[in-house]
C-alpha cells in the first residue's frame, strides 16, 4: 500500500505506538541507576533503550506521513497530555520490582503478538518496523516471564508483592486491545493487526502462565478505558513536565 | 583460594626468593594472574585501588540518571541512557576482576555503603542543568580516560583486561559530552550560559581527580614500582590541561581560572592553584552531595534484598524439584 | 543472606572462533546468568554464542606447579616442523 501521506487513521495509530513505547521505556529508564542489582540493572535498561527506540522508529513514521514538516522529537516533547494516544497502563508509576516486572510482562507478551502481526502489514514502512521490534521484544518476554515466575514461586514476600501487583495492573490490561472506527478501517486495509485476535491469544498465554507462577486474578476492578482518546491518568502529564521540560522552557532550539 | 595460605597476611616476612621473583615477572611486563602468588601488600593495594575504581562507576551512574528522564531529545535520551547503562557495566566488569582477589561482591557493596570505602569525589557534586551532561561527558570522562589507558598496560592481568574493555566502551562518552557543550555553545545565549555555568562547576573538581599533587601522594610511588600505576597524578594532571584548553577555546567557553597562560618554555600551561581543603573535605563526606549520592546507593540496595533472596529461594526450590 | 552465585561468561564472537573467557557476573541460576550475560556483555555486538558456568564447577591447574606441568613440553623439539631441516629442493613440503 503506496500514497499514505494523507492518511490521518495511519499517522494518528502510529502514535499510538510510539507513545505506548516511549512511556513504557521511560518509566523503565528510572531504574537505571537503581536496580535491585548490578546485573539486572544494566538488563533493565538494556529493554527500556530498546522500547525508546521503537518509539523513536514510530515516531519517524508517523511524522512522515504529517502533512507539515515535522520531527520525531516535536512529537514526542510537543504534544500536551491529550494528544498522546497511549494505554493507561505504560503510564503508570514505576512502582516495586514486582509490579515493574508484571507490567512489562503484560506488555512484552502484548508486543510479541502484535509486532508479529504487524510485521505483514500492507504498509511495508510499519512492516518493516515491526520485524525489527519483533527480534527485541521476544528477548524482553523471555526475560520478563521468567522474573514473573521466579518473584511468584518463591518467597512469601515476594509473592505477596507480585499477587497486589496483579490486582492493581489486571484490569488495565483491557485497554490494550481496545480499537475505534479509524483502526477497524486500517484493519480492513491490512495495515495494521486483528486486535480480537490478539486479545485471545494474550488471554491464553497470560492468563496459563499465571495459572502456572500460582497467581489469582482479581475478581472485580475499575477498568481501564481513554488512552486511545486522549482521556488518561493524573500520571502522565507529570511524566511529561519532567520529560518535556526542556524543549518547553527553551523553544526552538537545537539540542 | 588455596594460593592463598603462601601470601602473608598475618605480617609475617614473605620470602625473599618470592618477592624478587616476583618484582622481576612484574619488570619483564608479564602479567600477574589470579592464583599467582603475590605480595600481601599488592594484594591489598590492587583491591584497594580496583575496588574504589568500581565504586566510582556505580555511583557515577547517579548524577547523570538524573537527567535521562530529562533528555531533550530522543536521540540525546538514548545515548545517555546507554552511556549511563555502560557506568554500570564497568562497575561490575571491575568488580569482578576484584573478586578474583579473594574480596567477593557481598563485601565490596558493604565497603561502598557502609561509608568505609572511597570513590571519586567528583560524582558528589550537583547536576542542576543539562549542561552538565555535557560538561561531565567532556571533562570527567575525558579525566577518567587519561587514567584509565595506562591501566590497560596494569600489571595485574584480570583488571588491565577489564581495563581495555571500558577504555573501547568509553571512547564514545566523551565524544558525546563535547557534541553536548558545541551544540550548546553553538546555540542561544541561554544554552551558552548553561555550557559556560558547567565548565566553571566541572573545571576544578575534574582536575582534582587526578588525586593529590604528587609530593602529598602517599601510594604513588610503590605502586609505580609494581606497574599498577603508570604515570604519576600530576603528569596526568597535566596532560589532561594541555588537552583540554585548546577544546574550551574552540567552543569559545572559557575555563575558569585566571592565571592559565601557556608557558612557551614548557610547552605547557601553568594554572592556579587547586583548593585541596576542598578534595580532602569532599573525601571526607563533606560535599555537596555525599549524603544523597550514598543513600541513593544504600536504597537501590536495600529495596532490592527481597528481590535477590526471592532469586536464590526460587533457585533452591528449583533445585529440589528436580531431584524429587 | 547468602550472595547469588558467581557464574564465568564465555562468549565467540564470530562463528569460527572459540568461545573466549570475557568476564563473570552473579546470578541465582543458569538462566538468569545467560539472560544477564548477554545484557552485560554483548552491548555492543561481541558475540553471537554464550556459555556460562558456575565458577565453582571450574576445575584448574595449580599455578604453584607451573614448572612441573608445563615446562617438559619445552624441550620436545622434534615436535616442530623446523627441527627437521629439508634439502633446498624440497623447502616448501
Amino acid at each position: 500500500m503506496t500514497g499514505q501521506f494523507n492518511n490521518p487513521a495511519l499517522h494518528s495509530y502510529l502514535l499510538r505506538l510510539a507513545d505506548t513505547s516511549l512511556t513504557m521505556g521511560q518509566r523503565l529508564a528510572e531504574w537505571c541507576g537503581h536496580g535491585p542489582y548490578l546485573e539486572e540493572d544494566v538488563a533493565l535498561t538494556n529493554v527500556s533503550l530498546d522500547l525508546i527506540g521503537h518509539a523513536n522508529i514510530f515516531y519517524q513514521l508517523a511524522a512522515e506521513l504529517h502533512e507539515h514538516p515535522i520531527t520525531a522529537d516535536d512529537l514526542a516533547f510537543l504534544r500536551d497530555a491529550h494528544e498522546y494516544r497511549n494505554p493507561i497502563i505504560t503510564e503508570l508509576p514505576k512502582g516495586d520490582f514486582a509490579y515493574t516486572t508484571l507490567k512489562q510482562y503484560f506488555i512484552d507478551v502484548f508486543n510479541v503478538h502484535l509486532y508479529q502481526a504487524l510485521s505483514t502489514s500492507s504498509y511495508e514502512p510499519l512492516a518493516l518496523a515491526a520485524k525489527k521490534a519483533l527480534m527485541e521484544v521476544k528477548y524482553h518476554r523471555k526475560r520478563s516471564e521468567a522474573w514473573v515466575e521466579r518473584l511468584s514461586l518463591s518467597t512469601e514476600e515476594a509473592k505477596t508483592r507480585s499477587q497486589k501487583a496483579l490486582f492493581d495492573l489486571w484490569f488495565y490490561t483491557p485497554e490494550l486491545f481496545e480499537t475505534d472506527a479509524a483502526m477497524d478501517e486500517l484493519f480492513v486495509q491490512g495495515v495494521i493487526a486483528d486486535y480480537t485476535e490478539i486479545k485471545t491469544i494474550w488471554h491464553q498465554q497470560v492468563e496459563a502462565h499465571l495459572q502456572h507462577c500460582q497467581l489469582t486474578l482479581p475478581e472485580s476492578g475499575w477498568v481501564a478505558t481513554g488512552g486511545l482518546q486522549g482521556e488518561h491518568s493524573e500520571h502522565l502529564g507529570y511524566m511529561l513536565a519532567e520529560m518535556q521540560f526542556l524543549q518547553r522552557a527553551y523553544p526552538g532550539c537545537e539540542w | 583460594m588455596y594460593s592463598q595460605g603462601l601470601t602473608d597476611a598475618k605480617g609475617q616476612q614473605e620470602p625473599a626468593e618470592l618477592l624478587a621473583a616476583f618484582q622481576a615477572k612484574i619488570d619483564r611486563e608479564e602479567k600477574i594472574e589470579p592464583r599467582d602468588w603475590m605480595p600481601d601488600a599488592y594484594r591489598k593495594t590492587l583491591i584497594r585501588q580496583m575496588s574504589q575504581h568500581a565504586h566510582s562507576e556505580i555511583v557515577g551512574q547517579l548524577p547523570e540518571g538524573n537527567w535521562i528522564t530529562r533528555a531533550p531529545t530522543l536521540n540525546r535520551k538514548m545515548i545517555l541512557l546507554a552511556k549511563v547503562q555502560d557506568e554500570a557495566g564497568h562497575g561490575l566488569y571491575i568488580y569482578s576482576a576484584t573478586e578474583t582477589l579473594g574480596v567477593t561482591r557481598d563485601q565490596l557493596t558493604d565497603e561502598l555503603l557502609s561509608g568505609k570505602a572511597k570513590y571519586s569525589s567528583i560524582f558528589n557534586y550537583p547536576t542542576p542543568s543539562w549542561a552538565d551532561m555535557g560538561a561531565i561527558g567532556w571533562l570527567v570522562d575525558g579525566a577518567a580516560i587519561m587514567n584509565q589507558v595506562p591501566l590497560c598496560r596494569a600489571s595485574y592481568g584480570p583488571y588491565a583486561r577489564s581495563m581495555v574493555r571500558i577504555c573501547k566502551e568509553e571512547s564514545f562518552h566523551q565524544r558525546q559530552g563535547y557534541e553536548i557543550m558545541t551544540v550548546l555553545a553553538r546555540g542561544s545565549k541561554a544554552q551558552k550560559d548553561m555550557a559556560q555555568r558547567a565548565l566553571n562547576r566541572t573545571w576544578w573538581p575534574a582536575l582534582m581527580m587526578f588525586g593529590p599533587s604528587d609530593k602529598d601522594s602517599t601510594h604513588s610511588a610503590q605502586s609505580m614500582k609494581w606497574k599498577i600505576k603508570r604515570f604519576s597524578n600530576d603528569e596526568l594532571r597535566q596532560k589532561f590541561i594541555d588537552a583540554t584548553v585548546p577544546q574550551a577555546e574552540h567552543l569559545g567557553l572559557t575555563i575558569p581560572d585566571p592565571e592559565l597562560k601557556l608557558n612557551p618554555e614548557t610547552g605547557h600551561y601553568d594554572h592556579g592553584p587547586i583548593d585541596w581543603d576542598e578534595f580532602i573535605q569532599v573525601l571526607k563526606g563533606n560535599g555537596p552531595c555525599n549524603k544523597e549520592r550514598l543513600q541513593a546507593r544504600i536504597d537501590a540496595h536495600d529495596k532490592g534484598a527481597w528481590v535477590r533472596e526471592a532469586a536464590n529461594v526460587y533457585q533452591q526450590k528449583q533445585q529440589k524439584r528436580e531431584v524429587a | 543472606m547468602a550472595e547469588m552465585k558467581l557464574y564465568e561468561v564465555f562468549i565467540r564472537a564470530k562463528s569460527g572462533l572459540n568461545h573466549r573467557h570475557v568476564g563473570s557476573l552473579h546470578a541465582s541460576d543458569a538462566q538468569m546468568a545467560l539472560l544477564n550475560a548477554r545484557d552485560v556483555y554483548t552491548r555492543r555486538k561481541e558475540g553471537v554464542s554464550i556459555w556460562v558456568i558456575e565458577a565453582e564447577k571450574i576445575t584448574a591447574s595449580n599455578p604453584e606447579q607451573e614448572h612441573e606441568w608445563f615446562d617438559p613440553a619445552e624441550d620436545k623439539v622434534y615436535r616442530y616442523p623446523t627441527f627437521y631441516p629439508l634439502d633446498k629442493e624440497v623447502e616448501n613440503m
